[in-house]
């Protein structure tokens, strides 16, 4: 993995600094809270329901054992024992004091970590498939890139101002695990006839209350134009963006306003008119930074393992983890392990201290000191070898990580809602846990198969509720919660936005609604093999508006 | 429908309630019940001095209703600040015995998700 340089280490050394006597002005009274928002959401400090949320960046999902250990004591000094993993690969601790964040951001900075850029009208945290690294389909390591889109961003003067936030995200394989067309920019890496390495740029993606698919601007950008390229799409959007409308102010409304080809033309102008050799990444750079990213040396290994067979064998929740959490690693014999954070009637997402710290040992002890955080709110042990699966199995079980269901219908994306968060207007996790609850994590959920269930509590979109096989978006109509139910999204390679089924359901009834669209979807399947997304685009909406609103009680809103 | 002020505090963002000698308190309990609009008025006028003296952050009033004989904020937003994470009653101010004594019944499939 990356690590600071002197200059990294001073650089985040003097903002934790400055931060340090802006909250002492702030708490003397020099600085109004009108005057000191801007400082605290540049260092991810936000106020929400019941206190203050500092949300801490996780570099595209990279995170080594010393740095689990440290958010852990975090969580235990100065929080209430747990942090939220995010869908942008982040940690969120919901309630630290004003008073101690410095001291927060200060412990971090001894571990490489910072809260910079996680909030704010800035380039975010850039985002990367959790896999990078790992998986057989990867086409080249998005991670070298997305730091240097880090390091070329942060605190970059031309775009800490920007019309509004802005998200970043590499994907590195085939299959997209990093959501790129729902980004501002997503940079897909692609190989061309020559075998040479670029980028298929998408711009204007965005969730939110006008959910759009990223459209392609370049389908092959060469690799050391990465830099040149991007900051020309930053270029044109900071000078056309709607600042005039927070709601429009986004880099989608831009495209869709001004039309795709307009877009591409002054893009391709201003990448034209730059100095060639400002921003071109040398070689001798790149290779510096892939260097961070070099894979572990792992011995290969015969691809099957007696013991994981003996132990299937006898213990079918065993064989049932090796069936969904586990991913074949490009070296035989090792695994990338799924660390579930959704363990039946838990909170999507989050972890206790306890459990971070046990991963931190895991890590330590057989996965070469990695892992990693997924935008769909698991972990990820990234190097196990085949052989040690029972034991890291067993050592995950001891602390409830151990739950069957990566990529099932447990597997929930969920945003904290209402039970935290200021923006919400109705709660997500109580309907993700009544959700786990009912179809579970055994032979109902595995006979079901994948399927991708995301919930948002507001417009805003952070549980990414329009690119769910089924979402949920959470709103109040007269003082009641109320829930519309979108099918058909996507967040792969096929992204696509969800149509609406039709009127809501309240909070009594979602669950049924699910359950109705999970039975109608069983019934009409051609064979297990159909996924719900396949049965889906196969047969369309009509089948599933059907069952909810004509042969069932239907809606109650 | 009565108000109450509330706001969260400066130094760690706790949700507090303006009291009868405008004081702040966490316990929603303890707030002062605010009959009419000019009530509000004022106590929100005095709120507004406790914010510039940097004391709380965005004070506003929120209406409370009664409910089995006692007083609850009326939103569902408000109920869960002066409660605490309907999903965590380890957390907030249900832990600390200082919630609204009758809150609004949420429907559930588990006892977990109850105010």
């Amino acid at each position: 993995m990356y690590h600071y340089d002197d200059f990294d280490a001073a650089f985040v050394a003097a903002r934790v600094e400055q931060f340090r006597d802006q909250v002492a002005r702030r708490l003397s009274g020099e600085l109004t809270e009108e005057q000191f928002r801007p400082h605290r959401l540049m260092n991810g400090l936000y106020l929400q329901l019941h206190s203050y949320m500092l949300r801490i960046a996780v570099p595209y999902g990279v995170l080594n054992s010393r740095q689990m250990r440290k958010l852990a004591q975090i969580a235990r000094k100065y929080d209430r024992g747990y942090g939220h993993f995010t869908t942008r690969q982040n940690i969120q601790f919901n309630w630290p004091a004003l008073k101690d964040t410095p001291d927060i951001l200060a412990e971090l900075s001894g571990v490489e970590m910072h809260a910079i850029q996680t909030s704010g009208n800035c380039i975010r945290n850039v985002t990367a498939d959790h896999f990078a690294g790992v998986a057989h389909d990867e086409i080249a390591d998005p991670r070298p890139y997305a730091e240097i889109l880090r390091q070329w961003s942060s605190l970059h003067p031309e775009f800490s101002f920007l019309p509004r936030k802005f998200k970043v995200a590499v994907n590195g394989a085939t299959h997209d695990r990093a959501v790129v067309q729902a980004h501002d920019i997503g940079l897909q890496v692609v190989r061309n006839d020559k075998g040479e390495i670029g980028f298929r740029v998408y711009v204007g993606g965005g969730l939110g209350r006008t959910p759009m698919i990223g459209r392609m601007v370049r389908d092959f950008l060469p690799e050391r134009d990465l830099l040149g390229y991007v900051e020309a799409i930053l270029r044109v959007y900071n000078l056309e963006g709607r600042r005039d409308n927070k709601f429009k102010a986004r880099i989608k409304i831009l495209v869709h306003e001004k039309g795709l080809e307009p877009l591409r033309e002054e893009v391709e102008a201003e990448f034209a008119a730059r100095d060639p050799n400002a921003l071109n990444l040398p070689e001798k750079e790149l290779a510096r930074f892939r260097a961070f990213f070099a894979p572990p040396e792992l011995e290969a290994k015969k691809p099957v393992s007696d013991r994981v067979d003996r132990r299937k064998s006898k213990d079918s929740r065993f064989a049932a983890f090796c069936a969904s959490n586990i991913l074949p690693h490009k070296t035989p014999g090792y695994v990338a392990v799924t660390v579930s954070l959704k363990a039946i009637g838990a909170i999507p997402g989050d972890a206790s201290a306890d459990q971070m710290d046990a991963v931190a040992d895991l890590a330590e002890d057989y996965s070469h000191d990695e892992v990693r955080v997924s935008h769909e709110q698991n972990l990820i042990l990234p190097h196990i070898a085949l052989d040690d699966l029972p034991a890291v199995y067993d050592r995950l079980a001891s602390v409830n990580l151990s739950t069957p269901n990566a990529g099932a219908i447990s597997d929930i994306i969920a945003c904290p809602g209402l039970d935290y968060c200021a923006l919400a207007t109705a709660r997500s996790i109580p309907v993700a846990q009544r959700i786990a609850e009912r179809f579970g994590d055994g032979q109902r959920a595995k006979e079901i198969g994948p399927l991708k269930i995301k919930i948002s509590g507001c417009i805003n979109a952070c549980g990414h509720h329009h690119v769910g096989h089924i979402g949920i978006l959470g709103l109040e109509r007269a003082g009641e919660e109320t829930y519309q139910i979108t099918l058909g999204g996507s967040a792969d390679e096929k992204a696509a936005i969800g149509q609406i089924t039709g009127p809501g359901f309240s909070s009594e009834n979602v669950v049924e609604a699910i359950e109705t669209i999970v039975e109608t979807y069983t019934g009409l399947r051609l064979s297990e093999q159909e996924t719900f997304i396949d049965a889906y685009r196969r047969v369309g909406m009509a089948p599933f508006k059907e069952a909810l609103y004509e042969r069932s009680a239907g809606s109650d809103i | 429908m009565p108000d109450v002020i509330t706001a969260n505090r400066l130094t760690d963002g706790v949700v507090v309630f303006q009291t009868i000698d405008e004081c702040w308190t966490e316990d929603f309990n303890r707030a002062a019940v605010l009959p009419d609009p000019e009530a509000t008025a004022v106590a929100l006028k005095r709120a507004k001095q406790d914010e510039a003296n940097n004391i709380v952050v965005e004070p506003y009033a929120i209406v409370v209703e009664e409910r089995n004989g006692h007083l609850a904020p009326k939103a569902l937003r408000e109920a869960i600040r002066a409660t605490g994470p309907t999903i965590r009653r380890d957390l907030g101010k249900q832990a600390l015995g200082q919630a609204p004594r009758s809150g609004p019944k949420v429907a559930t499939e588990t006892d977990h998700v109850s105010l």
